[in-house]
């Protein structure tokens, strides 16, 4: 055993030593075998974190949640009338039946939602004004940043008080604490008693205040009733447009991660039948996940191709390396034989040389493979994941095209006739 | 038949018989050798001559079991060539051939040791003590100093003695030198030849083909081919002188058949027997 060990590690040290008699050719042999195996590397790297990402981004709306919102249906004829109230989206009665009669909820969080200007000094921005029960921060799985979220207290007293995400009181507030400061909310002040902290991780780019994601204003639902009711007006190119939503969204929590999807089901039983407008949507992260995943698994078929026919391409590359080294080499080939070389050593001492192409291109990939997601995830701030499977599945891989590739060559050489390969010149 | 039957005390290395070696040259077929028959015995030192195209490397290549005949049959130590597959004949020719080529023909990547294990390295088992013997053989062909040396770095006289060390390596019990000379100045030719004579005189049997007649004159005895034919079986310089005696001495049972002959009676057995090979065999000599 340990013999026929060590007649291999002379074959590799012999394989070594032919190629590097020609090093600049066997460099760019292995180019190949190189880009196949780096791209394959990086470009699952990039995959992994741009899908773990997504799912984190999912998990966010909590997995077991389903969420309910409000769309405006499409605008039907009469567009040209001066002024008219679009009156759609979710009721109280439809929250009401949720959180009182549906089996496998834990809770359903209600949320109103106006549009205002909200400023502080010369700062005005225009994030979205979420009116909102306590429960709203646990069930949608926000951190807070400073202060205290909305009490049932507050509720209960219709309170002044607001609560600011993290953007919209870096922008109002750029060198101050936001807490206990007056913030002007439409029409009216509210004192500000917490900052939530950011969806973002820390140190990456700071949203737009005024974006969806990243401006967020807070205060109790009654307070928002009461100061704004139902309606919400919007000046919009001359004509004044009014429209009436009773409920912009509504969380739902079911209990186990089991009643999710039952829960969203029941949702859109009891929508369909008391809308006769699509004027909502149902949002099941757990379904979002799901659709994640498969978008991943296409990602990843693709990519395998992509990396079959890279493969393919530097296998087709060391293949014709090889079959003009078997022709370049036919001497030697010839005297092997004369000095005692059966065929199986000569295919063994090609495959051999071939293999070791393949996997100094293979080893060098892996290299760089797991150079480029560093220097992604570096330049581009963007997350990369490297699996430990995958440098490993590329290497054995390049090292299978030297085989397979390295095969034919090796046959050629074997089946020479001494006494021709020695006359070759 | 009479003519491969062994002669008395010798003992035959390579028997041929009958053999024609064809080759197709588009619709033409060549008779490079056409039914030859002769019979090298051991000890020997032959010189194989001949014009371009006479068929010395086509008979060398099947006496070195790389070729085989079209029809005929060839025996090399009593074993039928025609009967072994193509790995027992790697094996042999590694076992018990040795080669030496015009063109040296080393393996540039290896260096001088590397390249005189060679055919060692293709053997299932390795002999004891054969680096020492490599070792040895590097010294004696008086690169003792150069054992790490690629072949690039030598001049082509050096590189020849790697190849004769090299062919010497597992002990053959024929050495082949095709146009071992061919390439060389006649000052580094001689020390090659001289290297042969010590050779032989040791023991070892040693077939050189070759065309020039100085190198052939040397031999112990000269086969003269013409057209894959023999032409001619004489003593060379070595077989008249007393340069075999040492040989006889030593292996008294060749001695006592060899010496009141003078060794010619082995020479004209083995004469009668290809003599009557072109009288008989259709003499499609293919370059006339
Ligand atoms: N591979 C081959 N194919 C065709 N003809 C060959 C081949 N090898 C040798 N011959 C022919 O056989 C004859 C003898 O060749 P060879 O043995 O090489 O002669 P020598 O070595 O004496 O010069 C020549 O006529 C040559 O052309
Ligand atoms: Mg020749």
């Amino acid at each position: 055993m340990a013999k026929r060990q060590s007649s291999f590690f002379r074959a590799v040290r012999l394989g070594v030593s032919s190629l590097l008699l020609h090093k600049l050719r066997s460099f760019l042999t292995t180019l190949g075998v190189l880009f196949g195996v780096a791209s394959v590397i990086a470009m699952l790297a990039v995959g992994e974190g741009a899908s773990a990402e997504a799912q984190e981004q999912i998990r966010k709306l909590g997995s077991r949640n389903v969420i309910l919102r409000s769309v405006k249906p499409q605008e039907q004829g009469d567009t040209d009338s001066e002024m008219r109230v679009l009156s759609y989206g979710l009721t109280r009665d439809d929250f009401d039946r949720i959180s009182e009669t549906f089996p496998g909820v834990k809770r359903a969080v209600p949320m109103l939602q106006t549009p205002a200007e909200v400023r502080f000094s010369d700062n005005v921005c225009r994030p979205r004004v979420l009116c909102t029960p306590p429960s709203y921060k646990d069930v949608t799985q926000r951190e807070l940043f400073s202060g205290r979220f909305l009490s049932a207290q507050d509720e209960a007293s219709r309170g002044l008080v607001c609560v600011l995400s993290y953007e919209v009181a870096r922008f109002l507030f750029p060198f101050e604490t936001a807490l206990e400061k007056r913030v002007k909310v439409g029409e009216h002040y509210f004192e500000c008693i917490g900052v939530l902290g950011s969806r973002t991780p820390v140190g990456s780019v700071m949203l737009d205040p005024s974006s969806e994601a990243g401006g967020e204003v807070f205060m109790p639902i009654s307070t928002g009733r009461a100061f704004y009711g139902e309606r919400q007006t919007q000046i919009r190119s001359g004509s004044m447009d009014i429209q009436e939503v009773q409920l912009h969204e509504i969380v739902v929590e079911a209990k186990r991660d089991n009643d999710v999807l039952t829960v969203a089901q029941a949702c859109r039983a009891m929508l369909s039948r008391e809308h006769s407008d699509k004027d909502y949507e149902v949002i099941v992260p757990q379904e979002l996940l799901q659709q994640a995943k498969e978008t991943k698994r296409i990602f990843n078929v693709v990519l395998g191709s992509i990396a079959g026919i890279s493969l393919l391409v530097g296998g087709i590359g060391i293949m014709n390396v090889m079959l003009a080294t078997v022709t370049e080499r036919t001497r030697e080939i010839g005297i092997r034989r004369a000095l005692g070389a059966k065929r199986k050593h000569i295919v063994t001492q090609f495959l051999v040389e071939t293999m070791v192409l393949s996997g100094a291109g293979g080893l060098l990939g892996v290299g760089i493979g797991l150079l480029i997601p560093w220097i992604v995830e570096r330049t581009a701030e963007l997350e990369t994941i490297v699996t430990p499977a995958a440098p490993i599945l590329a290497f054995a891989i390049s090292v299978l095209v030297g085989i397979v590739f390295g095969l034919y060559p090796a046959w050629r050489a074997a089946n020479m006739d001494p006494v021709e390969a020695l006359r070759h010149e | 038949m009479n003519d491969t039957a062994p002669q008395p005390g010798k003992e035959p290395v390579a028997e041929l018989n009958d053999v024609t070696r064809t080759y197709k040259m588009g619709d033409e077929l060549v008779n490079a050798l056409s039914s030859f028959s002769f019979t090298f015995h051991r000890g020997e030192y032959w010189a194989i001559m001949g014009s371009s195209g006479s068929g010395k490397s086509t008979l060398l290549n099947l006496l070195g079991c790389i070729d085989r005949p079209t029809s005929g049959s060839y025996k090399i130590r009593g074993r039928e060539v025609a009967s072994m597959d193509d790995d027992t004949l790697s094996t042999f020719r590694g076992k018990e051939l040795g080669f030496i080529f015009q063109s040296y023909n080393l393996l540039p990547q290896l260096d001088v040791l590397e390249n005189i294990l060679m055919p060692v390295m293709y053997q299932d088992e390795v002999p004891e003590g054969i680096e020492d013997r490599a070792l040895h053989l590097a010294e004696r062909v008086g690169l003792g100093g150069r054992l790490h040396h690629r072949p690039t770095q030598l001049s082509g006289g050096q590189q020849q003695r790697v190849a004769i060390a090299r062919s010497l390596i597992n002990d053959p019990a024929l050495l082949l030198a095709d146009e071992a000379t061919g390439n060389l100045d006649s000052r580094t030719a001689d020390e090659i030849l001289e290297l042969f004579d010590e050779l032989h005189d040791e023991g070892t049997t040693i077939l050189l083909v070759t065309h020039e007649q100085e190198v052939g004159e040397r031999a112990e005895n000269i086969l003269r081919l013409k057209d894959g034919l023999v032409e001619s079986v004489h003593r060379g310089r070595r077989g008249q002188s007393g340069a075999t005696e040492l040989f006889e001495a030593s292996t008294p049972s060749t001695a006592a058949a060899t010496r009141p002959g003078a060794g010619s009676a082995s020479v004209s057995g083995s004469v009668s027997g290809s003599v009557s090979g072109p009288s008989s065999g259709p003499s499609t000599g293919g370059k006339a």
